[in-house]
């Protein structure tokens, strides 16, 4: 058999393929080390008797490395160098604990890793900022608020507007609903002549508007422009102060073309003194051409411009 | 004349030929400039004539352009599906009448009745007290930093009802415990604020009694102090707006964060919390709001601003894989004539493990003195939705 020393010698000075230097300490790769380092106590090749401590698969083996390779394991230990056995019992604790943790994390839930993936975020950062532009949040929550504002979904006196503005709506909501009435009048007034027409039209401006006796009437229009022409500068009008009941939609175009119409100027600018101012009783049939004056009113007095609106 | 137009790259003279090129695009642009300035003096007094190009140009966009999901609701049953299924009806008069209209309803049918019997109808069907906000549990993954505690503040602020309890940090705190547990006391739902790199980077939403756990990617924060001009919050319970929800999975995910907020909002308080869905982004905002005219309103951001992109949605709580076990014991290998020392020591280790064993149980044992109905969490996750990028087939499509 060989000596210990002389195969501690060669692979001191010369070569042991499983020795790794480092600045301060020299490790020993070997499995079966005891210690880890490469010591001439704790080389598992330069030692005939070695002992050492090792786990498979969970559970802790004794190995032993002896003369005779069937010795028992307690009288290893008894009659052993105080240092082996000193290494072995360590190796158990360490080995041990390990395991006891191993098993102890098994049963945690520890957060799971992903891996970033920077060319997705990248992407995704990419159609976020898109998608942000193409939302247009502000505007849309505008448009949500104004639509509930409208239909009324806050009630019949809201606690969260001011009471010009309120007053307003309503006021837009009672014109549309006149706009409604008026589209089913002037389906009635086909049966009248224009006389009697012109006679409805004086009454429902006299009595209505106070003062607004010298102004122009819509008696030109019903007598020079026709019915069509009335309703739709009606309904141009109407849609043109901003009210979005969905039957104004499609004349909308209608409406801006008409508001434009030079007829509008004329209108205002001749007077008509040939209808003497009349009290009649108020009609609520004929609101038409009564909204018409109205309106002219209002294009005259207060147009309600955005910068109007702004400064009410 | 079969010339076509003029090529400066016909030129052989470097020179000469980059001076042509460059005049040639410079003469383009002018045209194309005085072309719409012409065109915007022309609408500048002509407002129908803008909105007639208007009408006419309607840009293609994502957004219009998206794929059909035949989970998408809409609000009236005479919807595509049905259209075209009431037609091949009509086409074929021998085929019973209950078969083409079943199909054409399903959809429609069977979206009531989900509604009606998913996890958020006790919210809508009144059962709650409207005067009492729904109570939420925030909190984070464990070890959270400075930058996440703050997002948590600013989300109690958000949510009337909310309180922020820091996370532990071990094996008694998993998520699915947590949810259990915070079921039990009552609370409606638990908002977990994920940490990644010392930033929020997610956030999970589990509803509570025994609801959809949704998690979101979370990106984009802004605190309320890094918005410049914001408002300041008050306690009044806010007024929702949810845009763009469209399909089952996008209802599913409005009607989960309507139920955050009282049902009946303060219009007094004039908040308004909006989450908006455009392309599978949320985007949520919360703003203060008066209206100036019928036309105009002007809103003044409060409050802290995110982006969430719903990443999974599972079906009951987070699950606790192995929930309330106990690690087994350390066994050594039985020889017949085992050494003393081996014996002694295993002994030893043996009766370590016993002893924090017996101290895990203590702590459970403890903590049930308070007799409250334990709601425990599910041993496996149901996913209902994960996205995964290859279901993004096409750029338009979305899920949301």
């Amino acid at each position: 058999m060989q000596s210990d020393d002389v195969i501690w010698s060669v692979i001191n000075q010369q070569f042991c393929s499983y020795k790794v230097k480092t600045v301060t300490q020299n490790f020993c790769r070997n499995e079966y080390n005891v210690t880890g380092f490469c010591n001439r106590q704790s080389c598992p090749l330069a030692n005939s008797r070695y002992a050492t401590v090792r786990e498979q698969e969970g559970t802790l083996y004794l190995f032993v490395k002896t003369i005779e390779p069937l010795e028992q394991i307690d009288k290893e230990l008894t009659h052993w160098p105080n240092f082996t056995i000193h290494k072995c019992k360590q190796r158990v604790t360490k080995i041990t604990q390990y395991l006891i943790k191993m098993r102890r994390m098994r049963l945690r839930q520890e957060p799971k890793l992903i891996g970033v993936k920077k060319k997705l975020d990248r992407r995704e950062a990419v159609r976020e900022r898109k998608a942000l532009s193409a939302a247009k949040l502000e505007r849309s929550i505008q448009a949500e608020l104004i639509e509930r504002l409208k239909s009324k979904a806050y009630g019949d006196a809201p606690l969260n507007v001011n009471e010009e503005v309120w007053q307003a709506v309503l006021d837009q909501e009672r014109k549309g609903k006149d706009k409604l009435m008026d589209g089913g009048e002037l389906e009635m007034e086909d049966d009248e002549t224009e006389e009697e027409l012109e006679e409805e039209l004086e009454e429902e401006w006299d009595e209505d508007e106070e003062g607004w006796g010298d102004r122009e009437f819509v008696s030109d229009v019903s007598e020079s422009e026709g019915e069509d022409d009335g309703s739709s500068d009606l309904e141009g009008i109407a849609s043109g102060e901003g009210s979005e009941e969905g039957e104004e939609g499609e004349e909308s175009e209608e409406d801006k073309e008409s508001t434009k119409k030079t007829a509008l100027g004329k209108r205002k600018a001749a007077p008509r003194s040939q209808k003497p101012p009349r009290k009649g009783p108020e009609k609520k049939a004929k609101r038409g051409p009564r909204v018409e004056v109205e309106y002219e009113q209002e294009m005259e007095s207060v147009p309600l411009t955005k910068e109007m609106l702004a400064n009410w | 004349m079969g010339t076509g137009r003029f090529e400066p790259s016909s030129i052989k003279n470097k020179i000469k030929r980059e001076e042509v090129a460059r005049k040639f695009k410079k003469n383009k642009g002018q045209s194309k400039l005085q072309r719409r300035l012409a065109l915007a003096k022309e609408e500048a007094t002509n407002p129908a004539a803008k909105k007639k190009r208007q009408l006419q140009n309607v840009p293609r966009t994502l957004d219009n352009t998206r794929e059909f999901d035949p989970s998408m609701l809409t609000a009236d049953p005479s919807a595509s599906t049905s259209a075209s299924t009431s037609t091949a009806a009509t086409n074929d008069p021998s085929s019973s009448n209950s078969q083409p209209q079943d199909p054409s309803q399903l959809p429609q049918d069977e979206s009531l009745t989900d509604i009606s019997s998913d996890p958020f109808a006790e919210y809508f069907s009144g059962a709650a007290d409207p005067s009492v906000p729904p109570k939420v549990l925030v909190t984070t993954s464990q070890k959270a930093t400075r930058v996440t505690y703050e997002f948590c503040e600013e989300l109690v602020g958000i949510f009337p009802g909310a309180e922020l309890i820091r996370r532990k940090k071990g094996k008694g705190s998993e998520m699915g415990k947590i949810a259990g547990w915070a079921a039990d006391r009552g609370y409606g739902h638990l908002l977990v604020v994920n940490e990644d790199m010392k930033k929020p980077n997610a956030i999970t939403v589990v509803y509570l009694p025994s609801g959809p756990t949704a998690y979101f990617k979370l990106t984009s924060i802004e605190l309320s102090k890094q918005i410049s001009g914001h408002a300041r919050p008050t306690p009044h319970f806010p007024e929702l707006v949810l845009n763009g929800f469209v399909t089952r999975l996008g209802h599913t995910v409005g009607r989960l964060f309507q139920t955050f907020f009282p049902p009946m909002p303060e219009f007094q308080g004039r908040q308004v919390v909006t989450l908006h869905n455009q392309r599978d982004f949320l985007f949520f905002r919360r703003h203060r709001y008066a209206f100036r005219s019928t036309e105009k309103v002007a809103l003044q951001e409060i409050g802290p601003r995110f982006t969430l992109k719903l990443r999974s949605l599972r079906k009951g709580l987070p699950a606790v894989k192995n929930f309330g076990e106990v690690a087994k014991d350390l066994e050594f290998d039985a020889f017949e004539n085992a050494g003393e020392k081996d014996q002694l020591h295993a002994s030893e280790v043996n009766a370590e493990d016993d002893h924090a064993d017996e101290q895990i149980a203590d702590e459970e044992g403890s903590e049930r003195p308070v007799k409250l109905k334990k709601t425990l969490p599910p041993k496996e996750d149901e996913y209902q939705w994960v996205w995964k990028p290859e279901l993004e087939t096409t750029r338009r499509t979305f899920f949301l």
